[in-house]
């Protein structure tokens, strides 16, 4: 029992599936495939999707409906990205939950609309302005496109911030083979209940005060039973602006630590490790699909050969890559790029070569080309 | 929802201000709009909880950090996107949007849509003629001539004229005034209930500027109203249906578009090793869909499919590759390199498949329309001629590539027979394609 099916209709699922109640988007190939979908499937489910008047007003849409209780979505490639990048820095700051998918396509400005790139790996760590941590997930396969989804979604709500899907023309426009289950449709998460009814008491809430063993502060979304305020600005636990040194010093290293001090419950890497492999190629996405199939001829060649698929590229998963490169004398990375998270890798190798495995011109890495790197 | 009126459940509220003085300059127009704002709302008796305040940048951006309600302060010139946002997700919330002259020139996109699409916010647009926090520049409301720290010799641009560009594009209530007019909260009010998009150009003073640079003053700025001849009072006011209200009683579409198409194996394929098969044709010829459902044969031979479209970002013109992987495997590498077998339909398919032709020897096969046959390769070439068959154009791409598919003996004829009922509207027509096919193999 098997399906064909695409990586935006996987991720259409796996929005459904986390509970996605709203959309916002403006037409972009090779992202428009999952506008389309959502606009027939989300109100459906009793939820809401729109077209806005381009990105900009659609991520702000999104993170308007996000401080409402709405479990929101928004899709786009480079040049919808490159407009989305002030909004990334309001959601980052005012810690709403969001998840955006970058669909990548090649190259700078236009590029190629219908021609596959990883060129915006680094342009998703520091898309806004400040410098501030964010969470990147690369499915590397239609049903991790599914799994990967829904994590995005818990993430985006267990860390109030937005969570970015970055995946590529082809992984979201190439129709592959699953297995029947493996790429949804699921159940969504029950919601909470029915609100308890008001009473006179009208309480307010203090938005940003936060356990400190939680590290994030829980959301109460506009029109409950408590008022509630949001800003962008330099705020203390209250939301009013503040430059109060102490308070925005604390602040910003609160937007940081609540990520990096919570790596180990998001980091995420797909590891394949052969005793005895000299070799380790790593690579995310589409790319990966090439890598499994080189690890696969070489080994029948009777070659040792590890593989790691990185799966969370930020927060870049460290810990598991560190014991990974253990006995390993080179790695390859491979991506579709000159080699923006090849200097990742470098940080982490501890003076092993790393060698670059790169293509820029809309075409594929071939399974060929990861095994000529082992003669 | 929170549906039940507020006024039964609160207990009435004096005021919605908070207990904080505002921080505007003295003589500054925002704090007479803050009142006003207060009285309507106290006017209203809604309960704070249900009223969301929204504002971006500027002196006026601060407003919301005097109210008692729920409160969103984001971006420069964006409120409207973030109100339209709540109120899509929350249509029983009352959405007040708080701008500047400032915000609405950076917003105007967003301004024009959100009158066009009538959702049911209240936008106060503090309209001042200048930006009063960054240094007095100059604004697309500052009228012609106007001196401002941008326009030192006089403004030479003319001032947008924010009530009619709304008004003309679907706003449901526009009101034009001054920040000293007595009846504008309980104009407020009457928009706020309005549940349309409502739209109020206040004009006031910015003494920090606007006034010192242009020597204004009320009576001034009430001259240059009239000066420009732009009208004020309640300049429109009509009934259209509200964007999140008329979208929740939309009826959705019926079918699902991601709804699994389970493909349970009838019959079995012969294939030890991946096969790699490229069908190239023109745009609007219909290759994806006759490659995807030889793709659905083979899942349905209990094989593995994969199909890798490529095409240029023009729609009916220009050339369609589908490049088709059948394996007794999963597929991981959906990349072709070196097709096992190619099929030329168009020119504009075989313009793009040199490398594909240079890249097979002689135990590929190429299958070729009569005048594509003579395509440089080393391959074997079959011509394959569908056109004296009597086909609709959309059936030649599926009779092409079954020929060649039955010549390669790739899938049994059940299967393809077996996808082509998937699609029940099609299915005729399919079969019939399936069948030339058959014959243009055997001919």
């Amino acid at each position: 029992m098997r399906e064909l099916i695409d990586g935006s209709t996987a991720i259409v699922r796996g929005a459904l599936a986390a509970g996605c109640d709203f959309f916002a988007g403006y037409p972009i190939t090779p992202a428009s495939t999952i506008l389309m979908s959502l606009m027939v499937e989300l109100p459906r489910v009793g939820g809401v999707a729109v077209q806005g008047e381009d990105e900009i007003a659609s991520i702000g849409m999104c993170i308007g409906a996000a401080m409402s209780g709405s479990r929101a979505l928004t899709a786009t490639s480079g040049p919808g990205l490159s407009l989305y990048s002030e909004s990334i820095g309001l959601a980052v700051m005012g810690e709403v939950p969001l998840v955006i998918v970058d669909v990548q396509r090649l190259g700078p400005a236009t590029g190629g609309a219908t021609t596959i790139g990883q060129g915006d790996v680094q342009f998703v760590r520091w898309g806004t302005s400040g410098g501030f941590p964010i969470i990147a997930l690369a499915p590397s396969s239609v049903a991790e496109c599914y799994e990967l989804t829904i994590e995005a979604f818990r993430l985006a709500e267990r860390f109030r911030c937005p969570v970015f899907l970055l995946t590529d023309k082809e992984l979201n426009l190439t129709l592959n083979t699953v297995e029947a289950g493996k790429a949804g449709p699921g159940t969504p998460p029950p919601r909470p209940g029915p609100e308890a009814p008001r009473g006179p008491e009208i309480r307010s809430v203090v938005p940003y005060r936060y356990e400190p063993a939680d590290g994030v502060p829980p959301l109460v979304p506009y029109g409950g039973d408590a008022t509630v305020r949001f800003t962008g600005s330099s705020h203390d636990e209250r939301a009013f602006i503040t430059k109060d040194p102490a308070t925005v010093g604390a602040l910003n290293r609160h937007l940081v630590a609540k990520i990096e001090e919570h790596r180990n419950e998001i980091e995420r890497v797909a590891l394949d490790l052969q005793p005895g492999a000299r070799t380790l190629f790593v690579s995310y996405g589409t790319t990966a699909g090439a890598q499994r199939e080189a690890v696969r001829r070489a080994r029948e060649a009777g070659r040792a050969v590890s593989s790691a698929v990185v799966q969370s590229l930020w927060p870049v998963p460290a810990t598991a890559l560190g014991k990974a490169f253990e006995g390993i004398e080179r790695i390859v990375v491979a991506e579709l790029n000159l080699g923006q998270y090849r200097r990742e890798i470098e940080l982490l190798a501890q003076g092993r070569p790393v060698i670059g495995l790169h293509r820029m011109d809309g075409e594929l890495l071939t399974p060929d080309q990861f095994l000529e790197t082992l003669s | 929802m929170n549906g039940a009126p507020a006024s039964t459940l609160i207990t009435p509220l004096a005021t919605y201000r908070n207990e904080t003085p505002y921080p505007f300059c003295p003589g500054c127009g925002h704090s007479l709009i803050l009142d006003h704002l207060n009285r309507a709302l106290t006017r209203l008796q809604l309960d704070p909880r249900g009223v969301v305040l929204v504002s971006d940048i500027g002196c006026s951006g601060l407003s919301d950090q005097y109210f008692s309600t729920s409160a969103f302060h984001g971006l420069h010139g964006r409120s409207l996107t973030y109100a339209t946002g709540i109120k899509l997700a929350r249509p029983d919330l009352k959405v007040v949007v708080i701008m500047g002259d400032g915000g609405t020139g950076i917003g105007g996109a967003h301004l024009l849509n959100a009158a066009r699409r009538n959702i049911g916010l209240t936008v106060l647009v503090f309209n001042n003629l200048n930006f009063g926090m960054t240094g007095g520049q100059h604004s697309t409301t500052t009228p012609a001539g106007a001196h401002t720290s941008t326009t030192r010799a006089g403004n030479l641009e003319r001032p947008l004229d924010v009530c009619a560009t709304v008004a003309v594009n679907g706003a449901g209530y526009v009101y034009r005034g001054t920040s000293w007019d007595k009846d504008l909260a309980e104009r407020i009010a009457e928009a706020i209930e309005s549940e349309t998009f409502a739209l109020f150009d206040i004009w006031e003073l910015c003494t920090a500027y606007y006034v010192p640079f242009n020597d204004s003053s009320r009576k001034e700025l009430l001259e240059t109203m009239s000066h420009l001849e732009l009208p004020t009072g309640l300049l429109a006011r009509r009934q259209a249906p509200e964007l999140a209200a008329a979208y929740r009683a939309q009826t959705p579409e019926g079918r699902s578009t991601v709804e699994p198409q389970i493909l349970e194996p009838r019959c079995a394929a012969g294939l030890d090793r991946p096969f790699r098969f490229v069908v190239a044709g023109s745009a609007g010829g219909k290759v994806r869909t006759a490659v995807r459902l030889i793709a659905q044969a083979g899942v349905l031979s209990g094989l593995w499919a994969a199909q890798r479209d490529d095409y240029p970002i023009t729609v009916k013109t220009g050339h369609s590759l589908s490049e088709l992987i059948l394996a007794p495997e999963e597929i991981g590498d959906t990349g072709i390199t070196r097709p096992d077998a190619l099929l030329l339909l168009t020119a504009d398919g075989a313009k793009k498949c040199g490398r594909h032709l240079a890249a097979m020897d002689e135990t590929d096969r190429v299958f070729a329309v009569p005048e594509l046959a003579d395509a440089k390769t080393r391959a074997r070439v079959t011509v394959v001629d569908p056109a004296g068959a009597k086909l609709g154009k959309t059936q030649t791409a599926l009779a092409a590539t079954t020929a060649a598919v039955a010549r390669l003996g790739l899938l049994p004829r059940e299967a393809l027979e077996e996808a082509a009922r998937l699609d029940g509207r099609r299915a005729e027509e399919n079969l019939a394609a399936i069948a030339a096919g058959y014959r243009l193999a055997a001919g």
